[in-house]
């Protein structure tokens, strides 16, 4: 029914992206399921942290929407919208916030470091900028293999890029030719510290030329703008042209996690135009341009609170992890683990 | 017809690039005409286009890369320049490769070639060993070939292998060591090598330290002191059983090591005798490190920084007059 809606837009608008409302579902669910973990984290029912991607929603689901089955993508922490939009099952984030033993990470790992490599979902580190690296060695061995038309994402932050390994990894990837994207979405604080003691350059996206890039830069706050200048990156890098840097503005509408109540957000900066919440804000969009109405928004809010309760409930129900049948074993080979007395 | 260490390295390499297509070797001045710093690849990019691959002076991403296409299904050996410039890739090799099968159930498996351990006039940043800091990590397989037979060896089982693996290869056996041909068997990746049997004195020791510990076990075979010395071979895994096996046989235990001394591979064979054959010994366990400064340059300072066969004489006949 949504998908008749869309079309039945599309045809008489043109002015929208033909995957807005497609990735706009996808925010809300984002927005639906991040406030549930975080109500869910209040309650003491989330052990460790939680980071949501509150307001990077059109940057993020851009990112996940034009790649491809053989593709890779390599998301960081504010990329819930991302991952669901590769394909994530929202089950396997239920099970990993709460523990599940049936998550992918089965306990050994939480959160936003869930991933599933053979699916071509990375699973982060904390490192910052040492995943592009690693995107890029995976592009290297498709292109060895013998595999054509593929692409590697990857996302990073304003704080991310100013790692030696972000330096490193966005060099190799150019040195290598291989089709990749980066996509960096300057939120204004990383952590709690502002852009000014993060970097001194004019505009990050001016990094792409120093690195033989082709760059862009979109304003996260408009889902048309982040659906075609993303798109336009992976088209280009899958069409063999140099490696893409996008450079997003956005305004973290959160703490760095759910434990920080990011009072160091200026009241000036809360009034920038990168502030603006970008959920109502396509929201708006989708009413005006009559891709759906009210009535059909409303029923979007209820299947897809109807998808959150569903996932949480079943990771609720399910076992946790149990230290004694764990085979604390870091090594694939059983021959090779050191037998410590 | 002889073989050199480095070239038992060398040989390795052409012998898997040409049996397994999944290989391909990665690192800084290795391909063309050059060859490598240490010419461990000379002439494998020209005897095998696209698959030996010069880097940018970037350890964290050459690492990284090979991660990615290990997951990827491929098998890169990654040379470092210098064991000591892995420091940069640290980060690479103990949290994104070490952390990787653990974390996702992928395996990871790279092979990371470590030209390590002090030659004299190298100084502070070219002549560590590191093994050490790799095997206190989780997730690694660390290597330490002490002959030229087991360079070879272990190097093609290091690729085999599904896990990370750091191959600690050392630049002082590089061209002192010689072998009359390349082996045709081999001990398994994690046994350690009786290389030579005594019953008065256990050496537990790895790499170049195999052959300073030889060294003192001929100089006291002519007093009638017979030593016995054990190659370690694999740090990690540690072959506890055969150092228990020789220490119940000697019933005194010296650990001899390159690295520096703090905690490192001599502490973890020490600890690992004192609680498990504690009844073996007859007296204290002994070990004896390099110094606690940086590596020094000049051959005098070098000489006397690093265990050398007189320094673990020394501390021998102390082991042995308790």
């Amino acid at each position: 029914m949504l998908q008749t809606a869309e079309r039945g837009a599309s045809s008489s608008k043109t002015a929208v992206h033909e995957k807005y409302l497609e990735a706009f579902r996808i925010m809300l669910q984002t927005r639906v399921f991040e406030e549930k973990l975080a109500s869910l984290y209040r309650g003491g029912m989330i052990t460790g942290g939680v980071y949501l991607g509150k307001g990077q929603e059109a940057v993020s689901v851009a990112c996940g929407l034009f790649l491809q089955k053989d593709d890779v993508f390599a998301p960081l922490i504010r990329d819930q919208a991302g991952r669901s939009a590769f394909g994530e099952p929202l089950l396997d984030v239920a099970r990993t916030y709460l523990g599940s033993r049936q998550g992918p990470m089965r306990g050994r790992d939480g959160n936003i470091h869930r991933g599933c490599p053979k699916a071509g979902q990375l699973a982060m580190i904390s490192h910052l900028g040492a995943m592009i690296s690693v995107v890029v060695g995976k592009l290297l061995a498709k292109r060895m293999k013998g595999e054509k038309g593929f692409v590697g994402l990857t996302t990073i932050g304003e704080g991310g890029m100013q790692t030696g390994a972000t330096h490193e990894g966005m060099n190799i990837a150019a040195v290598e030719r291989v089709p990749l994207v980066v996509v960096a979405t300057n939120n204004h604080y990383a952590y709690s510290t502002p852009n000014d003691r993060q970097f001194a350059c004019a505009d990050l996206v001016d990094r792409a030329k120093g690195y033989g890039y082709e760059g862009s830069s979109v304003d996260g706050t408009d889902l048309t703008q982040c659906l075609e200048i993303i798109g336009t990156a992976v088209q280009r890098a899958r069409a063999g042209r140099p490696p893409q840097l996008v450079v997003a503005s956005i305004l973290r509408l959160a703490g760095h996690g759910e434990h920080d109540d990011a009072s160091y957000v200026t009241d000036d900066i809360r009034r920038e135009p990168f502030a603006q919440d970008v959920l109502p804000r396509t929201e708006q969009v989708i009413l005006e341009k009559e891709l759906l109405d009210r009535e059909g928004l409303q029923q979007m809010r209820a299947e897809i609170a109807a998808e959150v309760d569903k996932a949480v409930a079943t990771a609720q129900q399910e076992d946790a992890p149990v230290g004694s049948e764990e085979d604390w074993c870091a090594v694939s080979n059983r021959e090779l683990v050191d037998q410590i007395p | 017809m002889s073989v050199t260490y480095l070239e038992a390295i060398r040989e390795a390499q052409t012998y898997l690039l040409r049996e397994d297509e999944r290989v391909f070797i990665y690192g800084q001045d290795i391909a063309g005409k050059f060859g490598g710093a240490f010419k461990a690849t000379k002439g494998l990019a020209e005897q095998f286009p696209g698959r030996v691959l010069n880097t940018p002076i970037s350890e964290d991403a050459m690492v990284g890369t090979a991660i990615g296409a290990a997951m990827e299904g491929m098998r890169p050996i990654v040379e470092m320049q210098f064991a000591d410039f892995s420091s940069i890739a640290l980060n690479q090799i103990l949290n994104n490769a070490g952390t990787q099968y653990w974390r996702t159930q992928t395996p990871c498996p790279i092979t990371v070639r470590l030209p390590s351990g002090g030659t004299k006039g190298s100084g502070p940043f070219h002549s560590q060993s590191m093994e050490g800091i790799y095997s206190h990590y989780p997730g690694l397989v660390v290597l330490t070939p002490a002959t030229v037979e087991d360079a070879y060896t272990m190097l093609i089982d290091a690729v085999a292998i599904d896990d990370p693996v750091i191959y600690c290869e050392h630049k002082y056996l590089y061209y002192h060591l010689k072998a009359n041909a390349l082996p045709k068997d081999k001990l398994p990746i994690g046994k350690a090598r009786v290389v030579r049997p005594g019953r008065d004195l256990s050496i537990v020791t790895n790499s170049a330290m195999v052959h300073e510990a030889l060294a003192v076990a001929q100089q006291f075979s002519a007093d009638g002191i017979e030593i016995e010395v054990v190659d370690l071979r694999s740090v990690k895994p540690l072959d506890t059983d055969t150092v228990l096996a020789s220490v119940a046989r000697t019933g005194r235990l010296l650990c001899v090591g390159e690295a520096f001394p703090w905690g490192g591979v001599t502490a973890e064979v020490i600890a690992r005798v004192a609680s498990e054959g504690f009844h073996l010994l007859d007296a204290a366990p002994a070990r004896i490190n390099a110094k606690d400064t940086p590596i020094p340059y000049h051959p005098n300072l070098w000489s006397e920084h690093r265990p050398n066969a007189k320094t673990i004489a020394a501390k021998a006949r102390q082991v042995l007059a308790e």
